[in-house]
């Protein structure tokens, strides 16, 4: 009988593996972005599991919120990676220190 | 073994291997598609939990919207695809690293600690189906939330729009505020003779 325990782990494993991603793909933001994504999705999978077994409707509720702030946050992060592409011709994380921080 | 988990088995693995692909895919054109398989695959697993409303919200705004905004980014930036892969192989063994270490801590938090003992009512509170108490609670109680996350969406709306749009655009229009202040009554107004206008019916009586 697959119990809480199993989908807290499915989704332990998908949030190490797009922490893994962030590191790898340090050239390319727009994998990094997608990383994101997916470690968003492996959080709201542990609302939805702890939701469902405690019986309580308030994880699903914080879920729809999050999808509403990732929404945003994927595409105001995007309209920043056209403007940056606009004057960089790069989408390299490393060539984006013109504020030199 | 039962249908459900078999079901969870297969959509797990298939979840993983598409996570995995998203992270180590040569063409971020197929990354993003790893991942739309992904987001369609959580949201099956999503439905075998009995979230049906959130797991059909997946699909309609990450799939219908944010993927394809990705896409378009995609492949609209013309970008070369071996630089972007440069360092891929040097930063393996800091990733693997890193990624042991955040898996045996979760690991451990989930597997010692008796989760399944935290149940604290076990029965389920009431026999709404899941989409009409979601929206039940969503505007009664939680009101004010939905308020601002729907600040949220507009703001996200308008910095986009605002970031991305150039001021050599013909289609953008600025405001000139100096020039809008400046404006008097003179500059408004243009004051015309004119006869009076008669109408058709009225024409016969006057003569």
């Amino acid at each position: 009988m697959i119990g809480m325990t199993h989908y807290l782990v499915l989704s332990a494993i998908l949030f190490t593996l797009s922490v893994m991603g962030i590191f790898l793909n340090r050239k390319n933001i727009i994998v990094v972005l997608m990383s994101i994504e997916l470690m968003l999705l492996a959080v709201n999978f542990n609302f939805v599991t702890f939701s469902t077994f405690l019986h309580n409707i308030a994880g699903q509720i914080f879920v729809f919120f999050t999808l509403t702030v990732a929404a945003a946050e994927s595409a105001i992060g995007l309209a920043i990676l056209i403007i940056l592409f606009r004057n960089l011709r790069s989408i390299n994380v490393q060539d984006m220190n013109k504020l030199k921080g | 073994m039962d249908i459900n988990s078999i079901l969870f088995y297969v959509f797990s693995a298939i979840l993983l291997f598409s996570g995995l692909k998203v992270i180590s895919a040569k063409n971020p054109v197929h990354s993003a598609l790893y991942l739309v398989l992904a987001f369609i695959t959580a949201s099956c697993l999503w439905m075998m939990l009995g979230a049906e409303f959130l797991s059909l919200t997946l699909i309609l705004v990450y799939v219908g919207a944010v993927m394809v905004l990705f896409l378009f980014v995609v492949m609209m930036l013309d970008v070369d695809l071996e630089t972007l892969r440069r360092g891929f192989w040097k930063n393996l063994p800091l990733a693997l690293v890193l990624g042991v270490v955040v898996a045996v801590e979760m690991l451990l938090v989930i597997l010692k600690h008796p989760l399944t003992d935290v149940v604290v009512n076990a029965e389920p509170v009431t026999t709404l189906s899941n989409s009409n108490i979601l929206g039940w609670i969503l505007y009664t109680q939680y009101s004010y939330v939905v308020e601002l996350a729907s600040m949220v969406l507009l703001l996200g709306l308008v910095v986009a729009v605002a970031l991305t749009l150039r001021k050599s655009d013909k289609a953008a229009k600025y405001q000139n505020i100096s020039k809008q202040v400046a404006v008097d009554s003179r500059t408004r107004f243009k004051m015309v003779k004119m006869d009076a206008e008669v109408e058709e019916e009225h024409k016969g009586e006057q003569q």
